[in-house]
């Protein structure tokens, strides 16, 4: 089965998403990621966007969703690289990825989510 | 819109749409026409992105259809149109569905509303039992 690798770097876990997901590949990313959590103790989740060149309300409730439950799972989720385009058209369709912590790259994600679990 | 006086269809192609993937497809096709009209890149995100959400609920809530794209032109300005053809239970309550944060699908509720704020013009067109076919445009500017 299609899937999203999932790498482990220390105590965080990265993500770079280099497809055009369909919707049933992001679900699988988003349970495949809590499972990973929980198996790796892991504090973070980097997820790098830079390749999406559309984000739609799908995929936008995925990233929601995954921060949301690694919250619960005392981890940290940090969404990075966003073009500039999805994100006008991210807000224009009337999504603001609210609860969603964002770097404008890896370098600057892995920071923040040094910063937050030291 | 494309019956509209003084709209001329340029080129025109159609996809079905069954499943996940055949999305992934429209959002291909509708960016490569989206270039070819000459589209900025943040207009081809927009339409990109309102045809991901019609597209997906064509399966969703239609049990599946059929997009037809085509570039257009009216005068010297060109767009482009994509009309969403389904023959599932159609829409009771129309101004109720374009609400934001509606839906009856477990979603987040700004499929059809989002889209209609991507699009420069946006037609709906349904009833119980008659299916739904919605069109939407996005116009290149001036």
């Amino acid at each position: 089965m299609e899937r999203i690798p999932i790498l482990r770097m220390g105590r965080f876990l990265l993500v770079t998403i280099q497809v055009d997901m369909h919707d049933q590949l992001a679900l699988t990313l988003q349970d495949d990621l809590t499972e990973r959590i929980v198996k790796e103790r892991a504090k973070g989740v980097l997820i790098d966007i830079s390749s999406l060149d559309v984000v739609d309300s799908f995929i936008g409730r995925m990233i929601s969703n995954i921060a949301g439950m690694s919250r619960v799972l005392d981890a940290q989720t940090v969404v990075v690289g966003m073009r500039p385009a999805v994100a006008i058209t991210l807000v224009e369709l009337g999504l603001n990825l609210a609860g969603v912590r964002t770097a404008l790259n890896v370098e600057k994600g892995m920071a923040l989510l040094q910063g937050a679990a030291p | 819109m494309a019956s509209a006086e003084g709209i001329r269809v340029e080129s025109r192609d159609e996809l079905a749409l069954r499943t996940g993937e055949d999305v992934v497809r429209l959002r291909q096709g509708v960016r490569e026409r989206a270039i070819a009209v000459g589209l900025s890149l943040v207009d081809q995100t927009k339409i990109v992105t309102a045809a991901s959400e019609l597209g997906r609920n064509t399966i969703q809530y239609g049990g599946g259809g059929t997009v037809s794209i085509e570039t257009v032109a009216n005068g010297s300005r060109r767009g482009l149109r994509l009309e969403f053809v389904d023959q599932g239970p159609g829409i009771a309550d129309i101004g109720l569905a374009m609400k934001d944060g509606y839906t009856t699908g477990g979603g987040l509720g700004l499929g059809l509303s989002g889209a209609k704020r991507l699009s420069d013009q946006f037609e709906i067109d349904s009833a119980p039992g008659k299916g739904t076919r919605i069109a939407i445009v996005r116009w290149k500017p001036y």
